[in-house]
């Protein structure tokens, strides 16, 4: 006869709860640690309007966009298209595309007798979308990277808001929203979707109409101000620009490989 | 021979009713009181399409999956375009036009918020996106 103690049922009912907790555990081990289930997702492709290009880059001619309110047009139709905020406190200023002045945008280069038409010339600077880019590498979720074709593009569903990417940008070119952005886009774009409160955003070389064969929007609105293509093909309307014209570019010597080229 | 006497026989057992009666209170409590699943409504273009970009009981189970794997796709591979075997094309956007989801699936509150409030999640798909406006 088998002797009922307290120690024997302690036993028994230990040894039961150690099985059943590790049930769950078998079936995900079983299943090879993630869901298989077949999926019937078709074809996925860029569509039949999609620019495309090995490495997109910028050229911004600063004498024309000096023009009556040029780089104006540029900030506002980005900004409009964007859904980014106007917020008027400083500290939580959202900008992807704004004008500097040149000591500003080139420090450095910068010396007394700066001819009068470019001390004060609107540069309009942006995401450099850099060759190396230092942003991409401090970022500790993957949330901004680089596309094949060079844009260094943000995926704010990733964004964490650790603000790693701001510290790490030589360009002051990411904006940090402190603050619900919603209330403040006065007139809101339903294709474009808007940001939340914590994360990081900037230009995106505008890649939602590169899908579907537009220019960038600022491009687009600057008068020919702005050239925009790629800088891999010989052909391209930048390359031709960049071989005739002497043009500078932002910080080059920190090896970032800014994509923006200013023609003064 | 073990004792197998249950000493203060009565207060165990009361003690025990109890228990059972407070630890099973929000069972009987709530019992019938069941909300009803959600009918889905469907806009009369979804009903006119037929199916989705996959059959329904996929598109139940799996929605979530196929909207992070789509977000995936057009972000960084910007791939933007989804192909059915029927040959249908849809832009793979949660609301950017007529062929993407809300295209279709034109009233959030009907679509979207019937379920998942009866099954009281909260995705943050619309603390960005922008829903269509409803017509009220």
């Amino acid at each position: 006869m088998m002797e009922n103690s307290r120690r024997s049922f302690l036993k028994i009912a230990g040894v039961t709860a150690a099985g059943l907790s590790l049930k769950p555990v078998t079936d995900v081990l079983a299943s090879g640690g993630h869901q298989t289930k077949s999926s019937p997702i078709g074809d996925v492709s860029k569509g039949k309007n999609v620019l495309t290009a090995k490495r997109w880059a910028m050229v911004i001619d600063v004498k024309k966009m000096a023009h009556d309110g040029t780089a104006h047009k540029c900030i506002d139709v980005c900004h409009k298209l964007h859904n980014v905020p106007d917020l008027k406190n400083k500290r939580h200023e959202i900008k992807w595309i704004w004008d500097e002045e040149f000591h500003h945008a080139f420090p450095g280069q910068h010396h007394e007798h700066l001819s009068e038409a470019i001390e004060h010339a609107p540069f309009l600077v942006l995401c450099n979308h850099c060759e190396n880019p230092p942003c991409v590498r401090a970022c500790p979720t993957k949330a901004t990277f680089q596309r094949e074709d060079g844009i260094v593009l943000m995926d704010f569903h990733r964004c964490i808001g650790c603000r790693f990417c701001m510290a790490a940008c030589p360009y002051g070119s990411r904006s940090f929203n402190f603050r619900d952005p919603r209330p403040f886009i006065e007139e809101t774009q339903e294709n474009f979707p808007t940001r939340m409160k914590g994360v990081v955003e900037k230009c995106n070389f505008c890649a939602e109409r590169l899908a579907v064969g537009k220019q960038p929007a600022c491009a687009e609105v600057s008068d020919g101000a702005i050239i925009f293509g790629d800088l891999d093909d010989e052909n391209s309307e930048v390359r031709k620009v960049l071989k005739a014209n002497h043009v500078i570019r932002r910080k080059p010597g920190l090896g970032t490989g800014p994509q923006i080229y200013y023609m003064v | 021979m073990p004792n197998n006497k249950l000493y203060d026989r009565e207060k165990v057992l009361i003690g025990l009713a109890i228990f059972v009666a407070v630890i099973s209170f929000p069972f009987w409590f709530n019992m019938g009181k069941a909300a009803p699943a959600p009918e889905l409504k469907l806009s009369n273009k979804a009903k006119a399409a037929k199916q989705c970009i996959a059959p329904t009981p996929y598109m139940r189970a799996e929605h979530m999956a196929i909207l992070d794997l789509w977000r995936d796709t057009v972000v960084r591979d910007a791939k933007r375009v989804y192909s059915d075997n029927n040959g249908r094309q849809f832009n793979m956007s949660l609301s950017t036009g007529e062929d993407s989801c809300m295209g279709c699936h034109v009233t959030k509150a009907d679509f979207c918020d019937k379920c998942h409030n009866y099954a009281s999640v909260r995705p943050y798909c619309w603390d960005c996106h922008i829903a269509p406006k409803e017509n009220k």
